[in-house]
């Protein structure tokens, strides 16, 4: 049992000092402000990340076409003179587009915000287990993010052999003409590396040891439970990949051989350590998104989620999993193809999981009261665009298919399924559930429920034709397609994809302002607004420093939505039964009677 | 009422805008084929395409059937005055349902790839009597060696085709494939042969053109800026057309 926090720590709450404006804002230590800053930090990069992607789109769209006025004032001639972009400032966006989304948008977003913002809340903790490396975790962030910005300026240019960095393009200024602006990214992304690590050393400690008493690990809510699992891949995969960069980084630097065949180096090294570390990646980027839904899900249809101990079965199955596929991006790459029915099945049995929680989710909605708010859109839309992105993985997981569609937009289709359907839409579905909780006030549903359905509709005009480039076999990563005759019909597709992407962007200011603008004029939230069962909304909202005034005691399971022998129809967790008579006993014996769903 | 009218108007709304759009840019409707394009010229290419239609049908029955279920949930269990969901915390039998009839469909999907995976790939499946050739990618071309009329490599009667691969149709053929700097992807789309070539290794990927003609030769991995140019042609000539162009450039090549 999980009881380690001395009640004596919540006793004294009411004696925390004032802090002063440094200490509140800037280098803070409580895990809700750093959450905060996370959120800020990462909707900026999320918003240069979208933009990378609308340059990339422009001239896939209009290829050769100068840039509108005013956008092609800002760039230099060693990027686009004339407004008309270069390749070597093509493959620049490209690479540059990813690494922002993956490392310093996604990865953020989702760790970085709700990881700090829901552990404690959730599973009845003060604060995180180590609330200065949590401090620390968040400002390295900047600084590699600043450094990895700072790669734009150099000589050369940003780093433009692709997010996957493959060597040797990547080993030498001598095969893309990029010098600085590789070293620069490997740097940035070696720094960026102990922001996760410690971050989610925290993670885990916190969910380990500083449990509420009665919070048992299948009493713990899902979007905990996702991120905990989370964690532990952050944890193991992180190193891999900072080993790698290291590597790489001396090969570009000091002259070593790891991955360049000068000297018996293997540039498939680079790419087996790379995927060992790029597939975990994929689910640390997704799992948080799959928590965050569940409880959208159960809460918006006031129904226990559907198959709770499956829910995280699946999830703890995906994390294992996910060590062991690697291989599947490298069909093609020249390993020995004889390691490719390996890859084959274990890739394949991650649908078993990914099934699981789908019809989970499904089974959830099932006969519930379901509430169309913000959150519950966005959440649905991460089940409806899941199952699109997982279903086009089964094409992909099949070796010899996989030949044809390998590099092509058929997998920039694919991972834009999963990543922008399936993460960033179940990070829309995270920000506005929490919002009031982190805030103290609702987003405005109206315009939620505007930016949602223009979100949904424009993002799969853009993303799901993509699919169909693939199967005509268009490459990706191509700075013009056209210098190849058979693909030069597939233009206006193009271009419809392009506009399609340009107004998806644009619907992101409604996001924006609703954004800002809820911080002032929202309605106020009160403690509960979603009428939820979890901890997190016992505190007031915003909680103050501390979060709960009292330990708070947990007597059932996350998800007791409509009980039927209750009036109100949720339970929350905290809640003493009515059979007991006493609460004054029951703090001093916290050993609930097990309840159904616990 | 009020709720279906309100859903089929935001529908012809969302439909509108779609069709505004793409009247506006001019796709055309069959670039939206999910089907394979109708153009392989090797021998696996139509078991291949065979194989992504059988994959085709199964996910798209689950889409279709998944989807359709979500959104009759959605409608059907909408919030209404009055009414609770019901207390439901899940049911095992049913866990038990799909996750047997999930594994069982990749399993089966993952085993029935295996065949054509190892036609294709298998090293020791190469047949014996392909005609050989070497193809060094480099940045930003594709330098195709015959080995001349000695059958050798690495022998003065080599040449070397520049960024178009000649072959013979209805024989197997090899390509050895290599790198000068930087991994490139040796694509052929028709004839469904995808292949990366790894610098300090000798990749070997095989195929049987089963039709005269020039298709298409790409780059299909990032490989510098100019990447994008890094196109070539396969020209697949009569047994007997090839052995005339065999002999006309071993010729050429003697003059040097």
């Amino acid at each position: 049992m999980s009881t380690t926090t001395a009640t004596e720590t919540h006793a004294g709450t009411a004696e925390h000092h004032e802090l002063s404006f440094v200490r509140k804002y800037i280098f803070s230590t409580d895990h809700k402000m750093i959450a905060k800053q996370f959120l800020f930090a990462g909707l900026m990069f999320l918003a240069l990340g979208g933009l990378l992607a609308v340059m990339i789109r422009w001239q896939l769209g209009f290829p050769g076409r100068p840039l509108p006025v005013f956008i092609q004032w800002i760039f230099p001639d060693t990027m686009a003179p004339g407004g008309i972009i270069l390749p070597e400032f093509y493959n620049s966006l490209v690479t540059m587009h990813a690494t922002f989304m993956v490392f310093f948008a996604l990865m953020p977003l989702m760790a970085g915000v709700f990881g700090n913002l829901l552990i404690p809340l959730q599973i009845g903790a003060e604060d995180m287990a180590f609330p200065r490396i949590n401090m620390a975790s968040f400002w390295i962030m900047p600084v590699a993010g600043f450094i990895m910005l700072a790669s734009f300026f150099v000589e050369g240019g940003a780093a433009g052999a692709g997010w996957t960095s493959y060597a040797p393009l990547s080993t030498s200024g001598e095969w893309t003409g990029v010098y600085m602006g590789q070293i620069l990214w490997l740097i940035s992304l070696i720094v960026l590396g102990f922001s996760s690590i410690l971050g989610a050393l925290n993670y885990v400690t916190t969910v380990m040891n500083m449990r509420a008493p009665g919070m048992t690990w299948f009493r713990i809510p899902l979007a905990t439970w996702s991120i905990f699992v989370t964690a532990w891949l952050l944890l193991l995969a992180i190193p891999i990949l900072t080993g790698g960069l290291i590597l790489l980084l001396a090969d570009q630097t000091l002259g070593t051989a790891f991955f360049r065949p000068e000297g018996s180096g293997e540039p498939l090294l680079w790419q087996h350590i790379f995927w060992f570390f790029g597939h975990p990646e994929v689910y640390i980027l997704i799992l948080p998104a799959m928590g965050f839904v569940s409880e959208v899900i159960a809460n918006r249809s006031r129904k226990p989620i559907f198959g709770y101990h499956s829910m995280v079965i699946a999830m703890v199955s995906i994390g294992f999993l996910g060590w062991v596929v690697w291989g599947h991006h490298m069909f093609q790459s020249g390993m020995n193809p004889l390691l490719g029915m390996t890859f084959v099945v274990t890739t394949v049995v991650i649908a078993v999981p990914s099934a699981i929680k789908t019809f989970n989710w499904m089974g959830t909605l099932w006969r519930g009261n379901i509430h169309f708010d913000t959150p519950l859109l966005h959440a649905v839309a991460f089940v409806a665009l899941f199952i699109i992105g997982g279903l086009s993985g089964i094409f992909m997981a099949s070796a010899p298919v996989d030949i044809y569609i390998h590099d092509t937009y058929f997998i920039v289709a694919h991972l834009h399924y999963v990543l922008v359907g399936g993460s960033l839409f179940g990070i829309f579905a995270g920000i506005t559930y929490w919002y009031p909780k982190m805030f103290g006030r609702m987003m405005n549903e109206g315009l939620g429920k505007v930016h949602f359905t223009l979100s949904f509709l424009f993002y799969n005009m853009a993303f799901f034709p993509m699919h169909n480039l693939g199967v005509q076999g268009m490459m990706r990563r191509i700075y013009d397609p056209n210098q190849y005759e058979y693909l030069q019909g597939l233009q206006p597709l193009s271009t419809f994809i392009s506009i399609s992407i340009f107004l998806f962007a644009t619907t992101q200011i409604l996001f924006a302002f609703n954004f800002l603008w809820s911080l002032r004029a929202g309605k106020v939230a009160g403690n509960n607004p979603w009428k939820s069962c979890t901890l997190l909304w016992t505190t007031p909202s915003p909680p103050p420093h501390g979060n709960f005034p009292e330990m708070p005691i947990v007597y059932r399971g996350p998800y007791e939505y409509s009980h039927p022998d209750r009036e109100e129809d949720y339970w929350p967790q905290d809640e003493p039964p009515e059979t007991s008579e006493a609460g004054g006993q029951l703090a001093a014996a916290p050993s609930p009677e097990p309840v159904p769903g616990d | 009422m009020n709720f279906f009218w309100r859903m089929g108007m935001l529908l012809a709304g969302m439909l509108t805008v779609v069709i505004v759009l793409w009247v506006i840019t001019g796709p055309s409707w069959t670039d939206l084929s999910w089907v394979m394009p109708d153009n392989t010229v090797s021998t696996f290419g139509p078991t291949l395409d065979n194989l992504w239609l059988i994959i085709l049908w199964v996910t798209g029955i689950i889409f279709v059937v998944t989807e359709i279920t979500l959104l009759v949930f959605m409608v059907k269990y909408r919030h209404k005055e009055g009414r609770k969901a019901e207390y439901i915390h899940g049911s095992n039998n049913a866990e038990i349902v799909w996750t047997t009839v999930t594994f069982v469909i990749v399993m089966a999907l993952a085993f029935y790839s295996k065949g054509l995976w190892d036609e294709i790939r298998d090293p020791n499946l190469i047949p014996a009597d392909a005609y050989q050739i070497q193809m060094l990618a480099s940045q930003f071309e594709w330098n195709a060696t015959y080995a001349g009329a000695d059958g050798l490599f690495d022998t003065a009667d080599d040449f070397i085709s520049r960024n178009v691969l000649h072959i013979p149709v209805d024989r197997p053929v090899v390509v050895q494939l290599m790198a000068q700097d930087v991994i490139h992807s040796f694509f052929l789309p028709e004839f469904r042969v995808k292949q990366d070539a790894v610098p300090g290794m000798i990749t070997p990927v095989w195929f049987e053109a089963t039709r005269i003609g020039e298709f298409t030769l790409a780059c299909a991995e990032l490989c510098g800026l100019g990447h994008y140019t890094m196109s070539g042609t396969v020209i697949v000539h009569s047994q007997a057309d090839f052995q005339d162009w065999l002999a006309q450039q071993q010729a050429a090549a003697e003059d040097d």
